[in-house]
């Protein structure tokens, strides 16, 4: 018997049947995704931009920010931040999910759908998510005039890129435990908090101690930010700097997603 | 029955306007093993949590050791064991941990409780388990430990909701094996099931439930006696023509029933039945002789199945 | 008559109450011992890094900060308000996620309650656990901050009781709110109300930056009341301002309890 599966077509299109299920399902949530997505960067921007910018214009003015208006300079961070999180949440979550509590990956790897497209299947929905966001998110800077439309339209694709590349080793992360109890708790905690204070976010990483510098460095989210800093108000980054940002964002998002799919692929077949 | 351990009359719980048991009337004496037996919604669970204290009726009375859980539920909860349907183990704590808290939940003191827990572990045959965290037990192991957490505080009565529901036979019959020692050791045990052969085999009496009312009572073996006849011949003509052939058989057998997928026939003599339909040229494709069961008891009272 | 019997009937157990949230704390311990300890470790990291981050980050975009007629260090603004806020994180913890969880996924509240336990144990017994947790936080806080030679007046040893209200306030009030929630969408809710309280309040800059109308908003919240509480303290400014922020948490903790305890028994024993 043959219900007319067209396998060929399966095994092309996989990851993106897998990616409209996880955006099928995200759409039930989606009032809390849009309040998280754009409320929290939101009450941000209004809270430490408004608030501590009035402080660091009585302190040190615009000298400590490349002449950048605080609220302005905090904002491509926090736009960096929002997709990382976005994406975070919806790599980490629906792979435990579907490896461990509701073993979603297992029945839909009985199909001819690959790990490797359920991986990337995911990974999708999630920029997606990210994406929608950022634009959101975007607009909101234009309308509370933080940035100027043109060319820091670039801070999207920018966001997008800096959550992809922490999202892909999210996705490998979440395929590789196997004891999910404290895992939130440590990643909250202990790589996304610090991640988030100690990438140059609210001040220029070189504020820092130098012993404290290399979080920065090795922190996805400093790159995307000093690149849409760049993008969107000329900070004075050299081609050389941006080109490396550039390359440590991608490198990164490529072994990442290499090694998660792997990972799907191991998992699964176990 | 004088000096019942639990006593209810006229017993009725609504929810909104559904009515969840119907003004029921029973009562279990000390040592009893009592059943509740019926399909899944019949009320059984409700009159379990009105009988834990832990829910309160609309109408009717309820005694338990001669108090009013609704007034007095601390101290009715003291004399019982409780075994809920879901194992609610502390999924937190390791086997040994749970029973000690559970008792600490009592206000039981440590010392008790020590020497306790060996007892239990030993009844649960949870000795080599003792350390294990809960999520490690399998589905038996974890009713088994649900039952022992439930005789920490040495209860009067053990309540047990669907003690073996979600079991498989082997780990049903080891747990039906321990509720026998404890039924041996004089501890009243009411349970519910909607396995007719569970409550055979636990129960010294019971009442038959259906839609929150009581159908009958009596010991499994009465109600057998009294609702159905001594064997039952099952035959099956294949799902299409069943229905077409019942009628010519419905004058051969005291009492007949017509399911989807099988023909029940209730008689004295099963075999003899069975050559009769033959020799009047009917071929069953399967066919069985069984002795009667409460199943059958259920099916006559209700006109329906206990599992559907 | 079994020993659990005596019992029940000597200590007179009401309804409500059977005069033993202590087991409550037990059972803390033992869930603490074995796997509960990293969100306790790393919840205390997490004010630290703040401190770290916008101290040493943005006390050199800042300089010192001026509230009524002092000026002192911007590090040291910050830090008694971080500590009022680990010790409502702490408490917000324990009392919505985690009792959320005990709630409707592992029941264990209702397992307790078919023991002669009643309502007012358990919300006492998860508050006090709550409490104690709130108070670890803050010791641990306190030491790192005195190291770093931030309390400048002996009157801080009086943050800790502070703290230890404030932890009281927040989960006695959190464990209310939480026992109205079904689903997961409705905690989302509670993070969501939290993210701008925490930012408004006042930790890191004085909040006569915002407009009047705003001012008096944050001035109803509790964390604000807790923040100018511990500040109170830290500073050695012992004033009729500190016994409104008390009873302002008295309240709090009055009203928290009776709603808890009236909920439970509403959930559990009708």
């Amino acid at each position: 018997m043959n219900a007319g599966i067209d396998v060929p077509t399966i095994q092309r299109f996989g990851a993106l049947y897998i990616a409209s299920a996880r955006l099928k399902s995200m759409s039930k949530w989606r009032t809390i995704i849009a309040a998280v997505d754009i409320g929290n960067p939101l009450f941000y921007l209004i809270a430490v931009g408004i608030g501590i910018g009035v402080m660091v214009e009585q302190g040190s003015g615009t000298s400590g920010t490349n002449g950048i208006k605080y609220i302005s300079f905090i904002a491509p961070a926090l736009l960096a931040n929002t997709a990382i999180t976005g994406i975070m949440d919806e790599t980490v979550f629906p792979t435990i999910e579907g490896f461990k509590w509701r073993k979603l990956f297992f029945a839909q790897n009985s199909t001819p759908i690959t790990g490797r497209q359920i991986a990337i299947g995911v990974y999708l929905a999630a920029l997606f998510r990210a994406l929608f966001a950022v634009i959101a998110y975007y607009i909101l800077l234009l309308a509370f005039d933080v940035v100027n439309f043109g060319i820091s339209i670039l801070l999207v694709p920018i966001a997008v890129l800096g959550g992809g590349a922490f999202g892909a080793l999210m996705l490998f992360a979440a395929a590789k435990i196997e004891k999910e109890d404290q895992f939130f708790n440590i990643l909250g905690r202990l790589v996304i908090m610090p991640m988030f204070l100690f990438s140059g976010t609210f001040f220029p990483l070189t504020s820092m101690p130098v012993y404290l510098q290399p979080i920065g460095w090795i922190s996805p989210l400093w790159h995307a930010t000093e690149l849409g800093r760049e993008s969107a108000f000329d900070y004075g980054i050299s081609t050389t700097m941006v080109v490396v940002h550039l390359v440590f964002l991608f490198t990164l998002l490529v072994i990442g997603l290499g090694l998660a799919t792997r990972q799907f692929e191991r998992r699964l077949s176990k | 029955m004088s000096n019942p351990l639990i006593s209810a009359r006229g017993l009725t719980k609504k929810f909104g306007d559904f009515t969840a048991v119907n003004a029921v009337d029973f009562d279990v004496a000390k040592g009893e093993s009592f059943g509740l037996l019926g399909p899944n919604g019949a009320g059984k669970s409700t009159i379990m949590r009105v009988l834990a204290a832990t829910s309160q009726r609309t109408s009717g009375t309820v005694e338990i050791l001669g108090k009013d859980p609704e007034l007095f539920g601390p101290l009715v909860r003291a004399h019982l064991g409780v075994v809920p349907q879901q194992d609610n183990l502390d999924g937190e704590l390791t086997v040994t941990e749970n029973l000690y808290i559970y008792g600490r939940y009592f206000g039981l003191s440590k010392k008790f409780i020590k020497n306790k827990i060996e007892e239990l572990l030993e009844f649960a045959q949870l000795e080599e388990k003792r350390d294990a965290k809960v999520e490690a037990l399998s589905g038996g192991m974890k009713r088994r430990l649900t039952i022992a957490r439930g005789l920490v505080s040495e209860p009067d009565i053990l309540l047990l909701d669907e003690p073996t529901t979600g079991l498989d036979p082997q780990a049903r019959h080891i747990l039906w094996d321990r509720l026998f020692r404890l039924k041996e050791q004089g501890v009243t045990l009411v349970l519910t099931t909607h396995f007719m052969d569970e409550a055979e085999q636990l129960c010294d009496r019971l009442v038959v439930m259906d839609k929150g009312s009581i159908m009958a009572e009596g010991s499994p073996a009465s109600l057998i006696k009294q609702y159905s006849s001594k064997e039952v011949l099952e035959v099956r003509f294949g799902s299409d023509r069943n229905k077409e052939i019942a009628p010519q058989l419905a004058t051969m057998c005291e009492r007949m029933e017509t399911l989807p997928d099988r023909i029940l026939m209730y008689t004295e003599d099963g075999e003899k039945l069975l050559e009769e339909i033959t020799h009047a040229g009917m071929h069953a494709t399967t066919s069985l002789v069984r002795r009667s069961s409460l199943e059958d008891v259920f099916l006559r009272l209700t006109g329906r199945t206990l599992i559907e | 008559m079994s020993n659990a019997v005596d019992i029940a009937m000597n200590r007179r157990s009401t309804a409500m109450y059977a005069g033993r949230p202590y087991v409550l704390l037990e059972r803390g311990w033992l869930a603490f011992r074995s796997t509960n300890w990293v969100p306790v470790v790393t919840g205390f990291v997490e004010p630290v890094l703040f401190l770290l981050a916008f101290g040493y980050g943005m006390g050199n975009l800042i300089g010192d900060v001026t509230t009524g007629n002092t000026t002192i260090d911007y590090t040291l603004f910050i830090a008694p308000g971080l500590l009022a806020n680990s010790a409502m994180n702490g408490a917000i913890y324990d009392s919505t996620w985690n009792v959320f969880w005990k709630l409707n996924e592992s029941k264990l509240y209702k397992t307790m309650l078919s023991t002669p336990l009643g309502p007012l144990d358990i919300a006492l017994g998860e508050i006090t656990w709550a409490l104690i947790r709130g108070l670890v936080y803050s010791i641990g806080f306190l030491t790192v901050v005195t190291a770093l030679g931030l309390t400048p007046s002996f009157w801080a040893i009086l943050a800790i009781p502070a703290a230890s209200l404030i932890a009281f306030g927040f989960a006695s009030f959190g464990m209310a709110v939480t026992s109205y929630f079904k689903t997961y969408q409705q905690m989302g809710f509670i993070n969501f109300v939290l993210l701008p309280m925490t930012l408004f309040s006042g930790s890191l800059y004085p909040i006569s930056v915002y407009p009047d109308w705003l001012e008096k908003i944050i001035m109803a919240l509790p964390l604000w009341h807790g923040i100018e509480l511990v500040r109170a303290f830290w500073f050695g400014e012992i004033n009729s301002g500190v016994f409104v922020h008390v009873t302002y948490f008295v309240v709090m903790i009055g009203i928290g309890l009776f709603v808890t305890s009236r909920r439970l028994r509403a959930l559990f024993l009708r």
